[in-house]
């Protein structure tokens, strides 16, 4: 059964600003079809820097499409200093909590909105720097760090929850477990 | 509309008639088959006529009937007394389709007691590759285990001829018949198995009630050890209530056979067909021959099982799916991806197992509900445009 709340159920049924984006001057894509989730969102920007629309479609379950339709509403009417620091908990807050299972698709919105706003700042991101530690799904060392970091991860099945690595064929959890190692030593 | 029930591969609806059998049961009629009293030996006597009945259904003799408490343990029990039966063969063959009921075993089984197994693979339709198969028997081969249909897919394997190639070779070989029994025709007489498996929930009969049956002769060793029930095959007190209830359901499965391969089938058919027809981007997972005449499995390029799940179950309709979001896994499911199933189509995959419950209206709801949603989908599909995948 699904533990979704009303509010995740209500953004999957009625999606807000689903859809290509006219006119769109930013774009930033995450995921794969591979994967089974996938979030391209399309951002219109003003000279001012600010977030003027914001439109996305996405592939995945229901969880993915509400998290797409929340981010497209938090940012809205931002301007890209302030949607920069929008976070995958502000995605999830905003729809009363995912499950645990499901913070992944939050992850996922806010990657599509950095890469979004590289794009328009014309900052290219090194694809997936770091070493490569979950082959399935294509997560590194650091971006396993990063999320450890921000959201205080402390075992493996937490990272998997949160990036779905090592939720595949499972050969990477003892690296995984020893990056979360590492960044626990270091405080 | 009330809801529309097509995930009966998952479970089935207790039959009323067999929830009438079963009722004394619960009530008046306590007692322990095993006592010496009248009071008790009149539920031994309803216990003796459910085995005769479970025996009919699948043409064996009753004392070859174990009732175990699910299919799960049937499997179980099936793998262990092949193990005691021959210490010293240390090889198994088996599928790699089969349910968790049984591979999480042999993972079991692989790692801490240092069995070689062998997963014969399927092909892209979930055809077994019987060549590898035979090639894999060996002396040293203490069981073959085979689904005798999936459950995801439906597709059925060819259990007469393998059987015939184990007892030529002298292999103890076992069938996971759960999805099989009350869909096919099953004849122990005729296919010579040493065992097989049910699940009475998938059958019109309770949850948490088995069937092993083991072919007379074969030195069977207990699984769960204890009293003298079920001839020192299987201890603990029986759950009478729910023997009885299976007794009944495999009563009634025997009379709806035919009802299965010509109703229920076209009904299955007409779904598959109009789904196929009126949604571009979907093909069926599966043989569509070697198949079972109530399952059908249908992958829907470019979108996500989940997501269709729910827009579903809006309109109160039950199937399931092999993605990821639904598997508790973060992949397809392994059936799925044992077939190769392509990713985009993996994904998308819904079941739809009926009953001879369902009616024709109830699967003009689904299509009406399914073409639409998927249309939803798609609209907000980064892989798909003007009607196609990109
Ligand atoms: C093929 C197969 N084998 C075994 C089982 C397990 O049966 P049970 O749920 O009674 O343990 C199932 C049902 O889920 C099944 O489909």
């Amino acid at each position: 059964m699904w533990d979704y709340t009303d509010k995740v159920k209500e953004h999957f049924l009625n999606p807000r600003n689903g859809g290509e984006l006219e006119g769109a001057n930013a774009v930033g894509e995450t995921g794969s079809l591979n994967c089974g989730d996938a979030l391209k969102l399309y951002l219109k920007i003003n000279e001012n820097e600010r977030i003027i629309d914001a439109t996305f479609i996405t592939f995945g379950c229901a969880s993915a499409v509400a998290s797409s339709s929340a981010l497209t509403e938090i940012i809205k009417g931002m301007t890209l200093d302030e949607a920069s620091k929008v976070t995958n908990d502000d995605i999830s807050d905003y729809l009363g909590g995912l499950p645990k299972a499901k913070m992944h698709c939050s992850v996922m919105g806010q990657g599509a909105l950095k890469k979004a706003i590289a794009d328009y700042r014309g900052i290219q991101i090194l694809e997936k720097p770091g070493e490569l530690i979950c082959e399935c799904f294509e997560v590194t060392d650091l971006e396993i760090i990063e999320a450890v970091k921000a959201n205080g991860l402390e075992t493996t099945d937490d990272v998997t929850n949160y990036l779905k690595a090592g939720g595949g064929c499972g050969q990477c959890l003892d690296r995984i477990e020893a990056v979360i190692e590492s960044v626990k030593a270091k405080g | 509309m009330k809801t529309v029930y097509t995930d009966n591969n998952a479970t089935t609806k207790v039959a009323d008639e067999v929830i009438e059998e079963m009722l004394p049961y619960f009530g008046e009629l306590y007692g322990n088959p095993s006592s010496m009293h009248t009071f008790g030996g009149q539920v031994d006597a309803k216990i003796v006529e459910a085995r005769q009945r479970v025996a009919d259904l699948i043409n064996a003799d009753p004392e070859e009937i174990i009732f175990t408490s699910c299919g799960t343990e049937s499997d179980n029990s099936a793998i262990y007394a092949a193990i005691k039966a021959y210490p010293e063969k240390k090889h198994i063959i088996t599928s790699n389709v089969e349910h968790p009921a049984i591979n999480n075993l042999y993972k079991q089984l692989q790692g801490q007691q240092g069995y070689e197994v062998t997963f014969v693979p399927v092909d892209e339709k979930g055809r077994l590759d019987l060549d590898l198969l035979y090639k894999s028997m060996s002396g040293n081969t203490a069981i073959i285990s085979l689904m005798w249909a999936n459950n995801e897919t439906g597709v059925v394997f060819p259990i007469e001829e393998i059987a015939r190639k184990a007892n030529e070779k002298g292999i103890l070989f076992h069938t996971d018949a759960v999805q099989a029994a009350g869909k096919v025709d099953i004849d122990v007489k005729k296919i010579n198995v040493g065992m097989l498996s049910m699940s009475g929930h998938k059958i019109h009969a309770p949850k948490g009630i088995g069937v092993l049956y083991v072919k007379k002769g074969f030195k069977f060793s207990p699984f769960l050890v204890g009293g003298h029930q079920e001839k020192g095959r299987r201890g603990g007190t029986e759950n009478t209530v729910s023997i009885i209830g299976l007794g009944k359901a495999c009563q009634l499965a025997k009379e709806t056979l035919p009802v299965m391969n010509t109703i229920v089938r076209e009904l299955r058919d007409y779904l598959q067909n109009e789904l196929l027809e009126k949604i571009p981007g979907s093909s069926v997972n599966g043989d569509l021959e070697q198949r079972l005449p109530n399952t059908v499995s249908i992958g829907f390029d470019a979108v996500e099982g989940e997501s269709i799940l729910l827009l579903l179950d809006k309109e109160d309709i039950c199937a399931s799916s092999g993605s990821a979001c639904t598997s508790g896994s973060l992949e397809p499911s392994h059936v799925l991806m044992a077939m190769k199933v392509p990713f985009k189509s993996a994904h998308g995959s819904i079941r739809f197992s009926l009953s001879h419950y369902n009616t024709k209206q109830e699967m003009d709801h689904i299509i009406a509900t399914l073409v639409p949603a998927i249309e939803k989908l798609r609209a907000m599909s980064p892989f798909w445009k003007d009607g196609k995948m990109i």
